[in-house]
């Protein structure tokens, strides 16, 4: 009787906890299913270099790496890049608010390069790609919340001529 | 001397009076000291003649106001209501009746006398012991009057040297980042104001972003960066001739830029290709030195005011710490080791300190460590605050603060505060405008 009261209320236990690790689930992506983690995911401030061709990619708090949707976006770019050949870009990098001003520089500066090599593994030319970091002092969303850090996290590419 | 100004000062009287009050500077703001400043005496004629120069009133009234008003800012003094006083400015700076300064409770009194000869300001002061009944000390300056607002500012700087102990940090400048506009278009400006918020002056019109000026050991000169043509490069800027230049020939974005103590060097960060490394430009030769080479970001060089040693910010053990090396770049050694993240390693002019910025738990501080590491004290919390910069006795820090915005990202702002090494008289600093990126001058009378 111990034991199965004991599994009794361990299986109590665990339907608790699968019913909060699914309101904690369903909450993250109703409130912020425009990020994933803390990437933005989302489409509200992407501009489209050429149909179906993303300008901006995404990056987590403090971090350089490339996830796989901002690996989609670029290979799209270099796609488009070689076809538009006489077209040079930019790679502005930026980052978000909260982190001080000349580390934020180096970062966004880091941003851009990941974006840059990751062009680069698609043949496209690095005398064609030049970086520019802005760090904090252009973010595209002015608010104080981590969705907008999420969105000013990101890189963009320029049409530079 | 910064803006070819005419300056002359005379000593007096050199006393050898007996140290009687003492001003305790290590303990904040708990007990400021009770000081009457009487207005400068000045005669009819001077006043006459000031008036029409200066379009000031009673100019031995407005000095004594600045040397009231920076005594307060300080925390350390409590200066007395004017109405309160009992003796004539000028009967006072000849032989104050020590009684009625006692019965308003003034344990120090500051006096004085404004004449105009020769075109020139002469301005004289006392300060008294009321207590002891005694004269601590007397002095006499000259100058074109232009400049009296800073003779308020030196009579402060004596003042305070005189009753604690240690140089004063009155007759400075600020430097900072003149912000306005949306925050997603922040027009940004170099700005440049005395230390109490006067004589504020735009350095540059706007057109492109500039970021962190910070002052030459001398004052004429600013490092800072700028955006100018799109390329954020270090430039140098001759404050008195408003020549620029950039700083070296790097084939891509430098940033974070100080002087060594000497002036004889700017030290800032290089990026290239993702990675961003420390370097040295002598502005005599030229001559470029790498200091740092590290796959990490290495950022926010700062020297020990001996020029042996550099803090910095880096992110090499996977977070943003702060790090102390030789000036060559050998010996480095992680000094932070609290919990969150560190950057804006400034070196106290003393030698003693560092002080940083600290993000933990998603919050802003600014604090103070030894410059091995330990004793880390945090100053003040907020929601975003960064880029302490030291007044040059090493007793106050000016830094930049943000609000957060609302929900719709209304309502930001940035401005300048300073906070006392002790953590107590923490107070905002008056600007035209927004603000950002203080950077604090040396005396400027030194």
């Amino acid at each position: 009787m111990n034991l199965s009261k004991n599994l009794k209320n361990g299986f109590l236990i665990l339907m608790a906890c699968l019913v909060l690790t699914a309101c904690a689930t369903k909450k993250t992506s109703t409130t912020s299913g425009q990020m994933q983690g803390d990437t933005y995911t989302g489409t509200d401030t992407v501009k489209e270099l050429a149909k179906g061709v993303p300008d901006r990619v995404f990056f987590a708090t403090n971090e350089t790496v490339l996830t796989t949707a901002s690996r989609e976006t670029l290979r799209k770019q270099a796609g488009w890049l070689r076809k538009n050949s006489d077209i040079n870009v930019v790679l502005e990098g930026h980052a978000d608010e909260r982190g001080t001003r000349e580390y934020n520089l180096a970062l966004g500066e880091r941003r851009a390069n990941s974006a840059k090599d990751y062009l680069m593994t698609y043949g496209i030319s690095s005398d064609r790609i030049s970086v520019l970091s802005y760090g904090k002092e252009r973010p595209v969303d002015s608010g104080s919340n981590p969705l907008a850090w999420s969105k000013n996290r990101r890189s963009v590419t320029v049409k530079a001529n | 001397m910064l803006l070819r100004y005419l300056f002359i000062l005379l000593i007096i009287i050199p006393i050898k009076a007996f140290a009687l009050i003492e001003v305790d500077i290590t303990r904040g703001n708990l007990n400021p000291l009770p000081v009457a400043v009487s207005p400068l005496s000045i005669d009819n004629k001077s006043k006459e003649n000031f008036k029409k120069i200066l379009k000031q009133e009673d100019l031995g009234s407005e000095i004594s106001i600045v040397v009231e008003n920076n005594l307060r800012q300080s925390g350390l003094f409590n200066p007395l209501d004017k109405n309160a006083f009992l003796q004539e400015p000028d009967v006072a700076n000849l032989k104050p009746r020590f009684e009625d300064w006692n019965l308003i409770k003034a344990q120090a009194l500051v006096t004085g006398k404004v004449t105009f000869v020769d075109e020139k300001l002469r301005v004289e002061f006392r300060l008294w012991d009321v207590l002891a009944g005694k004269e601590m000390m007397a002095l006499a300056f000259t100058t074109v009057p232009s400049n009296w607002r800073r003779v308020g500012h030196i009579i402060t700087d004596k003042v305070y040297e005189r009753l604690t102990g240690e140089k004063g940090y009155f007759d400075t400048r600020i430097i900072y980042v003149s912000e306005e506009g949306p925050k997603t278009k922040r027009i940004k400006k170099l700005a440049i104001m005395d230390q109490d918020g006067f004589n504020n002056k735009y350095l540059t019109l706007g057109n492109e972003l500039v970021l962190t000026p910070r002052f030459s050991p001398t004052n004429q000169m600013v490092t800072y960066l700028s955006y100018f043509r799109n390329l954020p490069r270090v430039y140098l800027l001759d404050i008195e001739t408003g020549m620029q230049e950039v700083v070296g020939d790097f084939p891509g974005m430098t940033f974070a830029p100080r002087f060594s103590p000497d002036g004889k060097k700017i030290i800032m960060s290089f990026a290239k290709d993702g990675n961003s490394d420390i370097y040295t430009m002598d502005l005599e030769n030229r001559i470029v030195e790498r200091i740092t080479n590290h796959p990490s970001i290495d950022t926010s060089p700062s020297y020990s005011p001996d020029g042996k040693q550099i803090t910095f910010n880096s992110d090499r053990s996977g977070y943003q710490q702060i790090y102390v090396m030789d000036s060559n770049g050998k010996n480095v050694k992680r000094i932070s080791f609290g919990n969150g993240l560190y950057g804006t390693p400034v070196w106290s002019p003393r030698g003693d300190l560092i002080a940083f910025t600290k993000l933990h738990k998603g919050k802003f501080y600014i604090g103070v460590m030894r410059t091995d590491g330990k004793g880390e004290r945090l100053l003040t919390e907020n929601f975003y605050q960064e880029a302490p910069s030291w007044s040059p006795n090493g007793r106050v820090l000016i830094f930049y603060r943000e609000t957060k915005t609302n929900s719709k990202g209304e309502g930001f702002s940035a401005k300048l505060w300073s906070i006392d090494l002790t953590g107590y008289n923490e107070k905002m600093v008056e600007t035209e405008t927004d603000a950002s990126d203080p950077s604090w001058s040396s005396l400027l009378s030194d």
